[in-house]
């Protein structure tokens, strides 16, 4: 009632201008759910629908080989996941590979993005090449790393001077391990260095000039003035990596299929879909997946506070 | 001097980790497949050979796997791109509400464990006639795609001068003139940035590839290399195997060399500020 009384005795042109304002706004609402709708209802077509299909089917015990026996077993196959130590040791497996590879690559990557922030001369090359990592398929990149790791042609086991000759590699877990990371890592590394070198453009060249002015060591600028400045380079370059690696799959596939226990918690979950044609199953895996990532994303987001919208829309 | 050392190290150090294992694959693609069979753990062939890439090239289902990988990615890139284009002018240009769940959205589909999605696809693809044919990936890619695509882009879209548009229609030309001649040549850059780094992803995937494929119908490059036998089925065909890589890296190595500045920009833009 006040607030109608106050507004009431308003000059009518101001009215009409708020009206216009107000309708403008509109239109514009308007337009811009229209010029975004398409790709949002592509986006969640493929992600949205099928993850709730997934939550369904996950309650049924449903095997694609016999649809007809299809029943409600509520949340049985979530239990049956959750207590098999299958399930445990692929997911330790993932996380290992997640937190080696990505500390690995972050000092790597910073590595490489120092050497290309202070290039002056060959940037041209530098860029190309660190880009052929990246574009390679990483199936490819599986292959090229099985075969140097491999006994019969591979180079890996002649070249390392304390591995014996006919050592396999891929004859146990943590030496199979390591060979996938090895491959993951020499993928992805340029894509981190990339980023962290992005990251480091930004820094003003003042405050180092004036941290060595002031006496600070490399270490120290490094440490002092560097790190911090860019710190929201590393948490968006860590998080993106972190929840790439974790979905580890292609390498697997290709270098070990799984064996001597090196299967990931994705390649689990392929494996009851599409070989044992178990759709209950896997879909429980599916949405135990889903719920890692989610996680793990919460967790990464929490511990360094980053505000990736923030981040992402400054552009 | 002695930083131009260091950085005459650290160069050669980088071009060694990026190239080298490059140079391995292609070493090994000239290894005859006797030599291979027999074992050759040294690094260079003995007896250099084109051979493998004769058998590859012969093979009907690597090319029926190239034209798939090909165009499936080509008409994934383009549909992915052309969506993307529209919501990113939106997200630069427009003020609507809800602009940071679009953002938001697209970022949670980044992050999503594709293979959780492998189950229920899987099934209802083969409901809906989609399983092992083009469209059937094609879709997929694009969802998958359209999150890097909408923030290439917007990043893109925010950098350039708008204004122009205005002032072009001032100097007299119509709407059409100032859209063609002032904005397309300022957005090409990005679009085509947008559409190089959605090529790599479609052009890479595999998941999809392997789960949603069953004949050569529709089946893709990587998931063929994973399935690739040889004509010599009781000898791994390792070098065969190399040399098709070789041939499925050769368009990225020639991509990359092209357009190596705009792909970093595009990789670089909206992950942080500038």
């Amino acid at each position: 009632m006040a607030t109608g009384a106050v507004t009431a005795p308003r000059p009518q042109a101001s009215d009409r201008a708020r009206r216009a304002a107000t309708e403008r706004s509109r239109g514009e609402n308007r337009l811009g759910w229209k010029l975004v709708a398409p790709a949002v209802v592509m986006m969640l077509l493929v992600t949205a629908y099928p993850m709730f299909r997934a939550l369904y089917l996950s309650l049924y015990k449903y095997r694609l080989t016999a649809p007809e026996d299809r029943e409600f077993v509520g949340l049985n196959n979530y239990l049956a996941v959750l207590t098999d130590s299958l399930w445990w040791i692929d997911v330790g497996n993932t996380v290992f590979i997640m937190v080696v590879t990505v500390a690995v690559e972050l000092v790597i990557g910073f590595a490489f993005a120092m050497v290309m922030h202070r290039l002056i001369f060959a940037r041209g090359i530098v860029r190309t090449s660190i880009l052929i990592p990246y574009g390679i398929i990483t199936v490819v990149s599986a292959f090229a790393w099985q075969f140097a790791f491999s006994l019969n042609n591979g180079f890996v086991n002649g070249w390392l001077p304390l591995v014996g000759d006919d050592f396999n590699w891929f004859g146990s877990k943590w030496p199979a391990l390591f060979a996938i990371c090895v491959s993951e890592i020499w993928k992805t590394t340029p894509f981190m260095s990339l980023l962290l070198l992005a990251g480091l453009s930004q820094i003003s060249e003042d405050m180092l000039e004036a941290a060595k002015v002031d006496g600070a060591t490399w270490w120290q600028r490094l440490w002092k003035v560097i790190i911090p400045n860019m710190r929201a380079a590393i948490m968006v370059a860590v998080l993106f990596r972190a929840l790439d690696a974790f979905r580890i799959f292609d390498n697997i596939y290709v270098m070990t299929r799984g064996a001597q226990g090196t299967e990931s918690a994705s390649f689990l979950t392929y494996r009851q879909v599409i070989e044992q044609f178990e759709l209950g199953i896997g879909s429980a895996l599916s949405v135990l997946l889903f719920l890692s990532v989610m996680l793990i994303a919460f967790l990464l987001v929490k511990l360094f506070k980053v505000d990736l919208a923030a981040a992402r829309q400054e552009g | 001097m002695r930083t131009k050392v260091g950085q005459g190290i650290g160069l050669v150090l980088i071009l060694l980790w990026c190239l080298f294992p490059v140079a391995w694959i292609l070493s090994l693609s000239f290894k005859s497949v006797e030599e291979a069979a027999a074992g050759s753990p040294q690094f260079l062939p003995k007896d250099p050979t084109l051979d493998t890439y004769q058998v590859v090239l012969q093979d009907a289902d690597f090319q029926r796997a190239l034209i798939n990988s090909f165009g499936i990615s080509l008409i994934a890139t383009t549909l992915s791109v052309i969506l993307a284009t529209l919501a990113a002018y939106a997200i630069a240009r427009l003020d609507f509400t809800g602009k940071r769940v679009v953002l938001s959205i697209a970022l949670a589909i980044a992050m999503f464990p594709v293979v959780s999605l492998v189950g229920p696809l899987f099934d209802q693809w083969r409901v809906l006639g989609l399983f092992d044919t083009w469209p059937g990936l094609i879709i997929p890619y694009m969802s998958f795609t359209l999150p890097l695509a909408i923030w290439t882009l917007s990043a893109f879209f925010r950098e350039i001068p708008w204004e122009m548009e205005q002032a072009a229609q001032v100097d007299g030309a119509t709407a059409w003139q100032a859209f063609r001649k002032v904005i397309v040549p300022l957005a090409a850059p990005g679009v085509f940035t947008a559409a190089i780094l959605t090529f790599f992803f479609a052009w890479n995937d595999f998941v999809f590839g392997i789960s949603l494929t069953s004949t050569t119908d529709a089946r893709p490059v990587p998931a063929q290399l994973a399935f690739f036998v040889g004509p010599d089925q009781f000898n791994a065909p390792t070098s065969t195997l190399a040399a098709a890589s070789m041939m499925v890296t050769v368009p990225i190595i020639i991509i990359v060399l092209l357009f190596q500045r705009k792909i970093v920009a595009g990789l670089t833009s909206g992950a942080v500020k500038g």
